[in-house]
């Protein structure tokens, strides 16, 4: 699960780290990354192992819709107006799916990968497994694209100090943009593997983006990497909470290491001030 | 002129309820008062010191749920219940403040939207206080103001509302223009430089705090006993926590009137989208609803106080116009 939080995380990080802007609907991009998912397998009878590049692609376009249609207006805005807008397409997005596709909760049935595993004694899913591997992979892709390509320097460079890097010719409002179509295909493929072992329906979106907020402020925002492990931690946390004490308590128990942490850490585990 | 008007506006609100006796428009009327003065309280820590708070909710139904059980334990008037949850509300938000306060911009708000679900979840699962089911005010009768339970017409808690709104609109007049005041706009323009000027920069964080918590407790006993039902879902949910803010946004953050003009705009809006269009199970209400906080964040991201001000200062400018000219000739 840890490694799923951290890509569903990584994407908002990401845009955090480009234009410190917190994306309030990340849980619903996520929601809608299940919705294609889900479609893809009904109607096009895929699975969602092969269902997420298509949701990556899907809420790339999102992402890119997100940063044109609303996002550029309120660049310059303050910050309140920003965590409005955002949180306003939020709230069109869980209801208009539920104006779409209804409550009713679905699911994928009989996916390639089902059954279950064991690791030294502990039974686990294996979609759980496929999808935490799937979801490690992606991360390496981003973490190498952005180290790695040119492009993805230049994104890093915006990132740090935008008027540097377009004094160094960089278009900073195209690598905005990029930023918002790698976020949304992020979540796109997080959704997709998630889409294989929980339930889809409009709501599904809130507690993970509670707990992908707390995992971008945990690893510090805008810091990738450090999403990864803040992603791990909380996954983990989680698990072992929900073992030891009653597991309605288990998400209070993350609220509570992250308040724990910035005590300490106000900027969280990796994050520069 | 504009004290007349003014004049003229607070007799209109006070004989509302004589001219309107059916139910709706006075309950439209009461959420407006509501949500202002929630707005209000919001606006005193958000808009005058800038700690953007996403767990207001928290005192809101600290408020609510402190009331109810001290009437369901020890028949307590509510009116005590309600300063009681007020100072409960300013008890924890004092605890509250000692680790977020540390915190800047957005880890700030994720604090205390951390805080607001901690607190929820011990709600929901704490059986003796009445879980996820939620508590029922124990319904007195005949109807009198000890009891603060009106059955017969709203005309009393549309009062009490007011008094309510009046109550968070004086209280953000009197910090606006005090010493206080100015500490807490010096906090939001830079901290750092607020604190190398000698101003106790946690102190005052923590007094904002406390008075924007105890008037939020306040507004949760009376929704409690307006609605003589309370749960989780209803008093603490941290989409509660975001309406508060959205109004005040909407209105105007950082100034006296802005939170009560959100609340004028947003309160019928949503109220009168949810008579027409909800009750389909298809949400569309809210759809709309969504559409319409985005287009406010795209085309008035300060707020309708700002427009209004915008179209103050276009008359004025006219008006000037108008009297150059009249001299000129």
């Amino acid at each position: 699960m840890g490694c799923v939080y951290a890509l569903v995380a990584a994407g908002l990080s990401l845009i955090f780290g480009l234009m410190e802007l917190v994306n309030f609907a990340h849980g619903e991009f996520l929601m809608l990354a299940m919705y294609v998912a889900f479609f893809t397998w009904s109607l096009g009878g895929l699975d969602p192992v092969v269902g997420a590049p298509v949701a990556a692609v899907v809420l790339g376009a999102v992402g890119w819709l997100t940063y044109h249609g609303l996002i550029r207006r309120v660049l310059a805005a303050p910050m309140l107006a920003q965590i409005f807008a955002t949180f306003g397409l939020g709230v069109f997005l869980r209801s208009g799916a539920q104006f779409a596709f209804g409550v009713d909760v679905l699911t994928v049935r009989d996916p390639w990968l089902s059954g279950r595993v064991s690791l030294g004694g502990l039974f686990i899913g294996l979609p759980q497994v496929g999808a935490s591997l799937a979801a490690l992979g992606a991360f390496l892709c981003l973490y190498l694209f952005l180290s790695r390509s040119e492009t993805g320097l230049a994104l890093t460079a915006t990132a740090q100090d935008r008027q540097a890097a377009s004094l160094m010719g960089i278009d900073t409002q195209r690598m905005f943009a990029l930023g918002w179509v790698i976020g949304g295909a992020c979540v796109g493929v997080a959704g997709a593997l998630l889409a294989m072992f929980f339930y889809i329906y409009p709501d599904v979106g809130g507690p993970f983006s509670l707990l992908a907020y707390v995992t971008v402020a945990l690893g510090g925002f805008g810091n990738v990497p450090g999403t990864l492990v803040a992603g791990i931690v909380v996954g983990l946390v989680e698990a072992l909470a929900g073992l030891l004490i009653p597991p309605a308590f288990k998400y209070s128990v993350v609220f509570v290491l992250y308040l724990v942490v910035v005590l300490w850490r106000p900027q969280g585990l990796f994050g520069r001030f | 002129m504009r004290r007349a008007f003014a004049a003229l506006l607070l007799l209109a609100v006070l004989a509302f309820p004589l001219v309107f006796p059916r139910p709706f428009p006075r309950h439209v009327m009461i959420m407006i008062f509501l949500y202002g003065a929630l707005a209000t309280a919001w606006n005193i820590l958000a808009g005058y010191c800038g700690q953007i708070s996403l767990g207001h909710a928290v005192y809101f139904g600290l408020g609510a749920y402190t009331s109810t059980l001290l009437v369901r334990e020890t028949a307590l008037t509510p009116w005590l219940g309600m300063l009681a949850g007020a100072a409960l509300a300013v008890i924890v938000s004092q605890a509250i403040g000692y680790p977020v306060f540390r915190l800047r911009g957005h880890y700030f708000a994720i604090a205390t939207i951390g805080f607001g679900e901690i607190v929820q979840t011990i709600v929901l699962n704490w059986d003796w206080i009445g879980g996820a089911r939620g508590l029922f005010v124990p319904i007195k009768r005949p109807d009198s103001l000890l009891n603060f339970q009106f059955h017969e017409s709203k005309a009393v808690y549309y009062y009490i509302a007011l008094g309510l709104l009046a109550l968070a609109l004086g209280a953000t007049r009197w910090i606006e223009g005090s010493r206080r005041g100015y500490y807490f706009r010096a906090i939001r323009e830079d901290q750092d430089a607020a604190a190398s000027l000698g101003v106790r920069v946690a102190r005052e964080k923590h007094a904002a705090m406390a008075v924007s918590a105890a008037l939020t407790a306040l507004g949760g006993t009376f929704w409690a006993q307006y609605v003589l039902f309370i749960d989780p879902e209803s008093v603490f949910p941290l989409s509660l926590s975001i309406l508060i803010c959205l109004v005040a946004v909407l209105g105007g953050v950082g100034s006296l009137w802005g939170p009560l003009l959100g609340a004028a705009v947003l309160v019928p809006l949503s109220e009168g989208t949810r008579v027409l269009l909800g009750g389909t199970g298809k949400a569309l209400d809210l759809v709309i609803y969504g559409a319409l906080i985005m287009a406010i964040a795209v085309f008035q991201p300060a707020g309708l106080i700002g427009l209004a001000r915008q179209l103050g200062r276009r008359r004025a400018v006219a008006a000037g116009a108008g009297v150059r000219r009249e001299s000129a000739a």
